[in-house]
């Protein structure tokens, strides 16, 4: 096989990447896990927890399964497939935070778990404070100029 | 509203949230790592000009559980702080709102670490 068929050949094979077929899993994953959250924020609200309140309680909850289900090794399987399906969601953020916890405490509890749970984490609160903060400027500007 | 609309609602906006970031990871270079970025700010930004709102109305946890929910909890806080103490709630006000999921993220996630030893990847 010469270079140039070669090249052809990997591009024929890439663009066959199953781009609706990814897609497809992200949208019914995703959608079931955003289901499930309002489950739990209608049994919350349900127990009587106002409204706020009822929210944390439901990314909590969320949470804390995706902690279990990384320890268990079962996250994977399902983040394989799910794609940004589960990366999305909160899921997302607590597997980062807990698979980085997992599999860096051969390094110590100190620069290993303690440094290394915020590699994702780092930069998503990182940047989510730099920009509410941008806001918060912008929003008490304006309360001063419009009252 | 009629519960099954409101489980629906959620199902596909939350869903369709989700498919958006996987078509960027697909048709972009974008790692994981950035989308999760990008959602947040994102998430703040359309929480400020009150267009994330509506959609929280409409779809509940499917516009809520999706990370642009994180950003939308940060904004509102801010927002929420700056009215009650000044410029002083820009500050407070993000990390405030948004304590609960990060100190749970982060217990839930050292815990994990202390029982769960790492699987060799498949």
């Amino acid at each position: 096989m010469k270079k140039q068929e070669y090249v052809e050949y990997v591009e024929k094979r890439a663009k066959r990447s199953p781009i609706l077929k990814n897609c497809f899993f992200a949208f019914v994953i995703g959608g079931a896990i955003c289901t499930l959250g309002q489950a739990f924020l209608d049994l919350y609200k349900h127990l009587g927890v106002n409204e706020d309140d009822a929210g944390t309680l439901t990314s909590i909850t969320l949470i804390f399964t995706s902690c279990l289900l990384t320890g268990l090794g079962i996250f994977d399987n399902i983040a394989r497939v799910a794609g940004a399906g589960t990366l999305v969601p909160i899921t997302g953020f607590a597997n980062a935070v807990s698979s980085q916890a997992i599999d860096t405490k051969s390094e110590g509890y100190v620069l290993g778990v303690g440094a290394k749970i915020f590699t994702i984490a780092g930069p998503v609160i990182l940047y989510a404070i730099l920009s509410g903060t941008l806001y918060g400027v912008i929003y008490y500007v304006c309360t001063l100029i419009w009252g | 509203m009629d519960v099954f609309v409101k489980y629906l609602l959620a199902f596909v906006i939350g869903g369709a949230i989700c498919t958006i970031a996987q078509i960027l990871i697909d048709k972009t270079k974008l790692t994981p790592a950035r989308i999760l970025v990008i959602y947040v700010c994102v998430g703040v930004l359309l929480t400020a000009i009150n267009v994330y709102e509506p959609l929280v109305k409409l779809a509940g946890a499917g516009a809520t559980v999706p990370l642009t929910g994180f950003g939308r909890l940060i904004a509102n806080g801010v927002k929420k702080a700056v009215d009650e103490k000044g410029l002083l709630g820009a500050l407070t006000g993000g990390l405030g709102a948004t304590a609960g999921g990060i100190a749970a993220s982060l217990v839930f996630g050292f815990i994990a670490s202390l029982i769960f030893s790492s699987k060799p990847k498949k």
